[in-house]
């Protein structure tokens, strides 16, 4: 019975070496297929890596920088369509909240809760936090929204389809359907600015300088320092989208 | 476009409480209800037509044919509410040429692509082929040339072949029930995988859009036979009919225990989210969750069919009962698409509000629209059943297949 165990017949190699060959085609070819671990895989970025700050205690909520991005960028100026805008919250004595952005702040605010009734009251100015593990990238059907080497998050609109799916997977709700081209629309953290050395519209505007940006790879850049000396904190940190807006001072009910 | 904008101001004076600005339009409308109602409905007319062929059970012999052509009349339309959602309907194909490889939609074309064209193609083609020799010599005109071609100008209608035929018909079953899942799954995963959604992210979405798809389909079918029996005057099989009743029951016991658990689950972890969906829940999904979805589409199906599984009227009355139910069932599950698919997009993803959807009745996303694509099927079944009408077969006996 032992010696029987022991023995490898010419054919028991063969067979185990063919499914052994079989195993390793099959695993590099599912190597490639890197599809499924998207979000799975944390991105090693190497060169500029952008990343984006906000200091809530610094914003006054004029809304001029909603105001500067639509007219950079040819936002469509209905109510319904923002790359950028700003919310106000105001944490009532009994603990409810109330949020408002009327017009996206463009307009200005009006405080609706009466002033007795106020615990505290601030603004969140809003864009896309342009996500390292970004789930619009993700579920593009044919990779029309794409990250760029400096982890920007952008938009092909001579690709784009229009299927929407990109604007159910924001959980920011940053992305809108243009209505006049039918494509997705969104923060491009003003690219073409950038390229030219300029800041971002909203960055430019901001009288407070409360929006601050810049390499996040670099040791020595405004933002590094700006993170080094605040507690900050993305929104939403429980769905692990790697958000690059990093805020200073935020409130816990802040979604 | 005016009309649109004008649509979008009268949304923002009902909006309850906050929404995201980019919210206020509702993303997805009634079309892409349809489309995982329709994908549904094909799967599940394909695994009714499976149980036949596959696990041999006889007694659905009456209904093979009609599950078939349903689920092909079906998935033939399946993509046209999808195509005409989209911004640039024009585009569609650059699904089909640069898939995405980590987008769960790019990977559609694919799989709608094998199912259509490798397994309910193949399989009614080698099904019928022999039927259709026999017909083109026996027919003359448009028909004769349609058969003609169909067969792809085959005449060999020997033992031999019709044997082959068979046997590639039997493996082409076999890979398609594992599809039939897979495309249906893989729809309700499309929304399962969207994290940033907490009414739709959730691991049993595909396996519950599985159950309620076999649920759809097999209600589908069976209202058609019963239907096209009364059309047909023909008597209808009450032991096939019964049949099809209790694999309904079996199967919608399942699917009431999943979406059960679903429920069960979120309450009983009551997420961060819990509030704002317990709300949408109690509030202005009341009436198509609790009455249409569960009354009327599960509860009562349930009840009615478990009391037949103990005493049966007589035939008259369950023929009528059954067909009541079938038309009960299918509206319940089209209103839980519409449950999962607008539910999921009237609350905020900040949870601090609520937009609402009023379904217009014109224009590409209007219910008359929506309506058209649920009705072209049934006009492509009503030809397919008079090109290739399955009672007129010659009777093959798909258990003779295994030696």
């Amino acid at each position: 019975m032992k010696k029987e165990k022991t023995k490898l017949s010419r054919r028991d190699f063969f067979s185990a070496g063919t499914a052994l060959a079989g195993g390793v085609a099959i695993t590099s070819v599912l190597a490639g297929y890197d599809g499924l671990l998207f979000a799975a895989v944390t991105p090693n970025a190497k060169g500029i890596w952008y990343g984006i700050g906000i200091d809530i205690n610094k914003c006054i909520g004029c809304g001029k920088c909603a105001n500067a991005c639509k007219l950079e960028n040819n936002v469509p100026q209905a109510p319904f369509y923002f790359r950028s805008w700003v919310e106000q919250y105001t944490i009532k004595n009994d603990g409810s909240i109330v949020v408002e952005s009327p017009n996206g702040g463009i307009d200005g605010f009006k405080q609706s809760v009466p002033d007795k009734d106020i615990f505290k009251s601030f603004f969140v100015p809003k864009m896309c936090n342009h996500c390292a593990k970004s789930p619009c990238t993700q579920v593009c059907p044919v990779g029309a929204t794409f990250e760029t080497e400096e982890g920007i998050v952008l938009v092909d609109e001579k690709y784009c389809i229009g299927c929407r799916y990109c604007v159910q997977a924001c959980p920011y709700g940053c992305r809108y359907i243009h209505p006049d081209k039918g494509t997705v629309d969104k923060c491009t953290l003003c690219f073409h600015r950038l390229k030219k050395g300029l800041k971002p519209a909203c960055f430019e505007i901001c009288p407070t300088k409360a929006r601050i940006f810049g390499d996040l790879n670099d040791p020595g850049s405004e933002i590094n320092y700006f993170l080094k000396n605040h507690n900050c904190m993305v929104i939403k940190p429980n769905l692990n989208t790697g958000s690059k807006l990093f805020y200073n001072a935020l409130n816990p009910e802040v979604r | 476009m005016e009309q649109h904008l004008q649509d979008l101001y009268e949304v923002l004076s009902k909006v309850d409480g906050y929404v995201y600005p980019n919210e206020i339009e509702l993303n997805w409308s009634i079309l892409i209800v349809l489309y995982p109602y329709i994908t549904g409905l094909v799967a599940g007319a394909f695994i009714l037509a499976s149980l036949e062929r596959i696990f041999k059970i006889r007694i659905l012999k009456p209904t093979y044919g009609i599950a078939l052509l349903t689920a092909f009349s079906f998935m033939l339309v399946a993509t046209m509410p999808l195509v005409s959602h989209l911004g640039k309907p024009l585009r569609a194909y650059e699904i089909m040429i640069t898939p995405h490889s980590s987008s769960a939609m790019a990977i559609f074309g694919f799989v709608y692509l094998w199912y259509l064209m490798v397994v309910l193609f193949l399989e009614i083609w080698f099904d019928y082929r022999r039927d259709m020799v026999i017909w083109a010599g026996e027919t003359t005109g448009f028909k004769r040339f349609m058969y003609r071609l169909l067969s792809l100008w085959t005449t060999d209608i020997s033992p031999k072949s019709v044997a082959l035929d068979n046997r590639i018909g039997y493996i082409v079953t076999v890979i398609g029930v594992p599809s039939a899942f897979l495309l249906h799954g893989y729809v309700g995963f499309i929304f399962g995988s969207i994290k940033a959604n907490p009414w739709w992210s959730t691991v049993l979405m595909p396996v519950i859009f599985l159950f309620s798809a076999m649920v759809s389909g097999i209600a589908l079918v069976m209202g058609i036979y019963i239907i096209l029996s009364k059309i047909r005057r023909q008597v209808i099989d009450m032991n096939c009919l019964d049949t099809i009743a209790r694999y309904l029951f079996y199967i919608l016991i399942i699917d009431f225990t999943l979406e059960g658990l679903d429920q069960i689950h979120r309450i009983y972890v009551a997420e961060e989210s819990f509030e704002a969906l317990h709300k949408l829940v109690f509030g202005q999904l009341f009436f198509t969750l609790f009455i249409v979805q569960g009354f009327f589409g599960t509860i009562l199906p349930l009840l009615t069919l478990g009391t037949f599984q103990f005493y049966k009227p007589r035939a008259e009355i369950r023929k009528v009962i059954y067909l009541v139910l079938s038309v009960l069932i299918l509206i319940g599950i089209f209103f839980m698409r519409w449950n999962v698919v607008i539910g999921g997009q009237l609350f905020s993803k900040s949870f601090y509000g609520y937009t609402s959807y009023k379904v217009g009745m014109i224009g590409a996303e209007g219910y008359l629209m929506a309506a058209i694509w649920l009705i072209v099927p049934f006009l492509i079944l009503s030809f397919l059943l008079w090109l290739l009408p399955p009672w007129k077969k010659i009777e093959t006996d798909h258990g003779n297949l295994e030696e």
